[in-house]
């Protein structure tokens, strides 16, 4: 691995995408709208005492999902472009090592998802005033490990698609079940053994898991930080996968 | 075209050889593209690769590149087998379509491309003027023409200055000026010691070239000087000459039987040759 080319990777896919002002718009405005949805959606809801706004458990998990989705998008899509245009090819014939650029890649989508997530977060703390015991610099992380990965997951998916059509085929394949079965929508324990089997080897759900700890928890926990590292461990997974799918020879 | 410009006849053979390939053999997929290949291509010269659309010039230089897989025999680039992995610094390849970043401008593709080898501001700025791209350093290569994309994807190959260039059709969709421009830039690599492959359809440019690799359907029909090819297909325009070395092989028994040459090409493809014309 060489430092100065995965930086030199991160600066390229970085720089491409500034000239993009609409993408860019679309990555750090939207999930903020979003939330506003969410958060008149329940603006009305009756709560007993004591009882938490749904906005402060559904807004905050959208926190880690958002990333984790327009990641994966922006990610398979760049990359296949970088597949089918011959920029990929060309590259692997130069000295650059595989780690080098998906590495560069990881680093400038996950830039950008801090960003997305910081007015994101900014958002839902201080106009909707998110409610939770635990520090917003958690909220950011989690959302940033979950950036990578939806990076890392888009760079391995991009190999298996064609056309850019295709690529976002892949969306309702890999990203909409995570979703379904993260436990934002039924709670993990309620759900029968074999989609409670499933949501146990999904990423996404150690991400909620996460964030339910923050939520309820003013100092960083145990369970918080072994959620982290279960994440950033299948990311980095995910990583090696794609590099595999690198080829610098066609048969 | 006339031959005015035509290379000093070097001898084609003089000194080391920068690809060596012995009874090559090419499959994509399970079809095969190239068969038995026998040639050497001479250091520090221009090597032309000449033949009709299909007849395996890319795949050809893929191999050569180290991208593409051998299904037989072997290809040894300066001294190392194809696609090894100390290659990737010597050898440069520019593709028939131009593989840059379009969302960048020329110089920041040129930079991006110098930083996998290495290369600073001075590479950078020395490769963009060689492409005759100074004015348009700054703009991205979305908004410019067809042949300027094609001179920013060369760019990105110069910059690394490698030993051994690899050019699939560089010249394609410029203008003669900037081709003219574009030959004399390659004879002035050459004779500072990089060795070039450069294929073309357009048999004009044979003439910019010391040595011709005639390739047809995979198979390798001659490998000779322009001045070669100019006797033995019996005319100075080399594509009636290259035409004639055709017939000559369909023939079977057409005079003097080149030294360099697989023979069994199929009559077929000949009358598409004539439409050509």
């Amino acid at each position: 691995m060489d430092i100065r080319m995965m930086l030199a990777t991160a600066r390229r896919v970085l720089s491409q995408l500034r000239h993009d002002h609409r993408s860019i718009a679309l990555i750090l405005v939207v999930p903020a709208l979003l939330l506003t949805a969410v958060y008149f959606l329940y603006e009305n809801e009756t709560l007993r005492p004591g009882v938490p706004r749904t906005f402060d458990r559904v807004g905050l998990m959208m926190l880690a999902i958002f990333p984790f989705v327009v990641m994966f998008l922006v990610t398979s899509i760049t990359m296949l472009r970088e597949r089918t245009t011959g920029t990929l090819e060309r590259l692997l014939t130069t000295p650059v090592h595989k780690a080098d650029l998906l590495f560069g890649y990881g680093l400038a989508f996950s830039l950008m998802a801090a960003l997305q997530s910081l007015v994101a977060t900014a958002v839902a703390y201080w106009i909707f005033g998110l409610d939770i015991a635990g520090a917003p610099g958690y909220v950011v992380l989690i959302a940033v490990i979950n950036a990578v990965l939806g990076v890392a997951l888009g760079l391995f998916c991009s190999a298996f698609a064609r056309t850019e059509f295709q690529a976002v085929q892949f969306m309702p394949v890999v990203v909409v079940p995570q979703i379904l079965l993260c436990g934002l929508f039924v709670a993990r324990e309620r759900m029968n053994d074999v989609l409670e089997a499933i949501s146990n080897v999904l990423p996404l759900t150690y991400s909620v898991d996460a964030l339910q700890e923050v939520a309820a928890h003013a100092e960083a926990t145990d369970r918080l930080w072994q959620d982290a590292a279960t994440m950033a461990a299948i990311a980095l997974g995910v990583l090696v996968l794609a590099a595999l799918t690198l080829r610098r020879r066609t048969s | 075209m006339s031959h005015s410009s035509a290379a000093p006849s070097r001898p084609a053979h003089h000194g080391a050889a920068a690809v060596v390939a012995t009874a090559l053999t090419v499959r994509l997929g399970r079809l095969p593209v190239l068969h038995g290949l026998d040639f050497a291509i001479p250091a520090g010269r221009i090597t032309g690769l000449l033949g009709p659309s299909g007849s395996g010039k890319t795949t050809l230089m893929r191999t050569i590149v180290g991208t593409q897989r051998i299904a037989g025999g072997t290809v040894e680039v300066l001294g190392l087998a194809a696609g090894s992995a100390a290659l990737r610094r010597e050898v440069g390849y520019v593709t028939q379509s131009p593989s840059v970043y379009p969302d960048l401008t020329v110089e920041a593709n040129v930079r991006y491309f110098g930083a996998m080898h290495k290369k600073g501001k001075a590479d950078v700025a020395e490769a963009i003027a060689a492409v005759g791209l100074e004015p348009l350093a700054r703009r991205r290569a979305a908004g410019l023409s067809g042949g300027q994309v094609n001179r920013v994807s060369l760019a990105c190959a110069l910059v690394a200055h490698p030993r051994l260039l690899v050019l699939d059709e560089p010249t394609v969709g410029l203008d003669p000026v900037l081709r003219a421009d574009l030959w004399d830039r390659f004879r002035a690599m050459a004779e500072a010691g990089t060795t070039l492959l450069v294929s073309s359809h357009v048999m004009e440019e044979a003439s910019r070239c010391e040595t011709l690799l005639l390739l047809r359907e995979g198979r390798l029909l001659a490998q000779l000087t322009p001045a070669e090819l100019g006797r033995r297909g019996h005319s100075s325009n080399l594509e009636q000459a290259f035409l004639a070395v055709i017939r000559e092989q369909e023939d079977g028994d057409g005079g003097t039987p080149p030294d360099r040459t697989i023979g069994g090409i199929r009559p077929a493809g000949l009358e598409q040759r004539r439409s050509v014309r």
